[in-house]
């Protein structure tokens, strides 16, 4: 751990936001803006997992597409490997884009499906015109294959010819066969059987170990989010609200937002002592964000600062960081 | 970066050789080689490939096949029936219809496939556009897709046609003018929903360029729809043909065109049944054949019907 504290960060985001223009009329002039993403900073260390977590709508997808530029920021500073990512262009970015991937969710919509198993794979090399000769790129996909657990006898199928959890597989062999050291996994097995869900987790573990890249690591569950992350972000509407080492979040959990969820993860006593946190309401429009603090309209702890003033995020202790005015003075369920 | 390449994969073990020599990535090809060994599979298809290329070598070696000239007239058989001599019988200025037939085939072929090619390309080409670009590019020529789109077909291209005048070239223009909304239309709302796939946004995290994702993610994907519009517009182009012709403002006589031959014999369709029906026949067996052939072609395109 200490080793992976002097080096320098392989990503560094800054104050990221990307708001999506919605009309509001015809005729009308006045412009209004859905803040999918507000205001993210983080920094991500090499061969590091960055667990991104959040319910549906907070913005966790928009936040790894905008970082791999997959959708334009609307402002804010990526800076990869001190490099600025924001700035680059044409075959500078192209070249930087080798080294970011990214796998999705939905296994059935991510590989084209008039390209065989072969050619997807290849498709990375292929724009990087990585290697001059067929068999050279051949012979690449087909490790790629055996690295990711799929026989190399399924070159020339088609994807619809496989289930789901092996469509996982081929996404994850086009993601790694260039060798990235950032990948945004994009709830990757959010899609897949609960029993395939964890070899495909384990897989994604493996290759962590053996090829050294970072994951950010988009999910709605946080098992999933607890098993595979080092450290561990929260996001509400847009804004990070709590980020910190994954034993110390689910150990400490300072947020209120934070507690909440994790009083959700369902556990496996019967009469079990701890009491879960319902919130009320609904999420609100991220249109019309709420003044002050984002979440006291949904909040159990609300005071009459939070209605008013915003929360700074900020560390409460070792790396641990808090956007609430009353960081670590709540207690579970009170 | 070559060398971490091999550092890492060389620990993992080696694939077999014959996996890829004997097994099946050698055999593979690529997309469109693939298509076409599907299509092969499909007996009636291959069929009406078959008539259709007979179909487009008369229309090319008309002169070579046709036993008269199509204009000329003899007077000592006029409305003749069927014989030895004028196997189909002749027109009421006695000449031969067969030959008229073979010579009419230029006609419809070239306009079909001319008229539905160009039709296709530009059709393609400004709905792709549209699609992939959207915003303010989408919005003109949608528009304009909407106003060629305001008027019924046939109105359409007869004003073209009484405007510019008579003539192949004419009838060319107004088909062209008629057809490439369609194309664009589909094509447009194809690549809308193509260009939000997962596929293309990996390709483009990769860096692909535009070219790129338009080759190799939108237009494989769109073939099939290209495919049907064509397939279809083509005996639709030639049906338009025969209806603007029969209706006496398409091919003029004395050029034959299958369309104002049927024109000219509904005079005598009582007295002379066959005078209509072979023309009628070769521009039936033309179009079911185009029908066939499209169908058979698009599911070849598409993996997933791989038997």
């Amino acid at each position: 751990m200490n080793e992976k504290m002097s080096q320098a960060p392989l990503l560094e985001v800054k104050h990221l936001r990307k708001l999506f223009p919605a009309k509001s009329g015809f005729l009308s002039k006045e412009k209004t803006f859905i803040k999918a993403v507000d205001d993210v900073s983080f920094t991500l260390m090499p061969r590091e997992t960055l667990g991104v977590v959040g319910e549906s709508g907070c913005g966790k997808s928009t936040m790894g597409r905008s970082v791999l530029r997959l959708i334009q920021p609307t402002s804010g500073e990526i800076l990869y490997k001190g490099q600025d990512f924001m700035k680059l262009s044409g075959a500078d970015l192209r070249r930087v884009r080798s080294e970011m991937q990214i796998i999705f969710q939905d296994p059935y919509a991510s590989l084209n499906p008039r390209m065989t198993v072969g050619e997807i794979i290849a498709e990375p090399l292929n724009i990087q015109k990585k290697y001059s000769s067929k068999e050279e790129t051949r012979d690449h996909v087909v490790k790629a294959m055996e690295v990711v657990g799929l026989n190399p006898k399924y070159y020339t199928r088609y994807p619809h010819e496989f289930s789901g959890g092996q469509r996982q597989r081929i996404g994850i062999a086009r993601a790694i066969v260039l060798e990235p050291s950032l990948i945004v996994c994009d709830e990757p097995v959010s899609a897949l059987d609960v029993s395939i869900q964890s070899q495909v987790l384990n897989l994604l573990k493996d290759l962590q170990s053996s090829m050294g890249m970072a994951y950010i690591f988009i999910s709605h569950n946080l098992s999933v989010i607890k098993h595979i992350s080092d450290r561990v972000m929260v996001m509400y509407l847009g804004h990070v609200v709590e980020m910190a080492k994954k034993t110390e979040l689910f150990s400490n959990p300072s947020h209120p937002y934070t507690q909440a969820l994790m009083s959700a993860i369902p556990l496996p006593e019967r009469h079990s002592k701890r009491k879960k946190i319902i919130l009320q309401g609904d999420l609100p429009s991220p249109a019309n964000p709420p003044s002050g603090c984002i979440f006291h309209t949904r909040c159990f702890m609300a005071q009459e600062i939070c209605s008013t003033q915003k929360p700074e995020l900020k560390d409460i202790g070792g790396g641990h960081y808090c956007a609430c005015h009353f960081c670590g003075k709540c207690q579970q369920g009170e | 970066m070559s060398k971490k390449v091999f550092g890492f994969f060389n620990k993992q073990k080696e694939y077999e050789k014959e996996v890829l020599e004997n097994g099946t990535a050698a055999r593979y090809s690529g997309f469109y080689a693939d298509s076409f060994k599907r299509l092969k599979k499909n007996k009636m298809a291959m069929f009406c490939a078959i008539v259709l290329i007979l179909i487009i070598l008369v229309a090319i070696f008309a002169p070579l096949l046709a036993p008269y000239d199509p204009t000329y007239q003899d007077y000592s058989a006029v409305l003749a029936s069927p014989s030895l001599a004028h196997p189909f019988g002749t027109d009421e200025y006695g000449r031969d219809i067969l030959s008229r037939i073979i010579y009419g085939s230029r006609v419809s072929i070239s306009i079909g496939i001319v008229a539905q090619v160009v039709a296709s390309l530009v059709g393609v080409t400004l709905g792709a556009v549209a699609g992939y670009y959207g915003g303010v590019v989408d919005s003109i020529i949608s528009r304009i897709m909407e106003i060629f789109q305001a008027f019924p077909d046939l109105i359409f291209a007869m004003a073209i046609m009484t405007f510019m005048g008579k003539g192949v070239l004419n009838l060319f223009i107004a088909l062209r003018l008629l057809t490439w909304v369609r194309t664009a239309r589909m094509i447009r709302g194809s690549v809308m929903q193509l260009k939000e796939k997962e596929y293309i946004e990996a390709s483009r995290a990769n860096g692909a360029s535009t070219f790129w994702i338009i080759t190799k993610g939108l237009i494989p994907n769109c073939l099939s729809t290209i495919i049907v519009m064509v397939t279809l517009g083509i005996p639709n182009a030639i049906m338009y043909e025969a209806s603007l012709s029969f209706l006496g403002i398409g091919i003029q006589p004395p050029t034959p065109s299958w369309g104002n031959m049927i024109s000219a014999a509904q005079t005598f369709i009582s007295y002379r049944p066959v005078y209509s029906i072979m023309p009628g026949i070769a521009i039936m067996i033309t179009v079911i054949a185009f029908n066939i052939f499209g169908d058979g072609l698009r599911d070849a395109l598409d993996p997933k019907l791989k038997s």
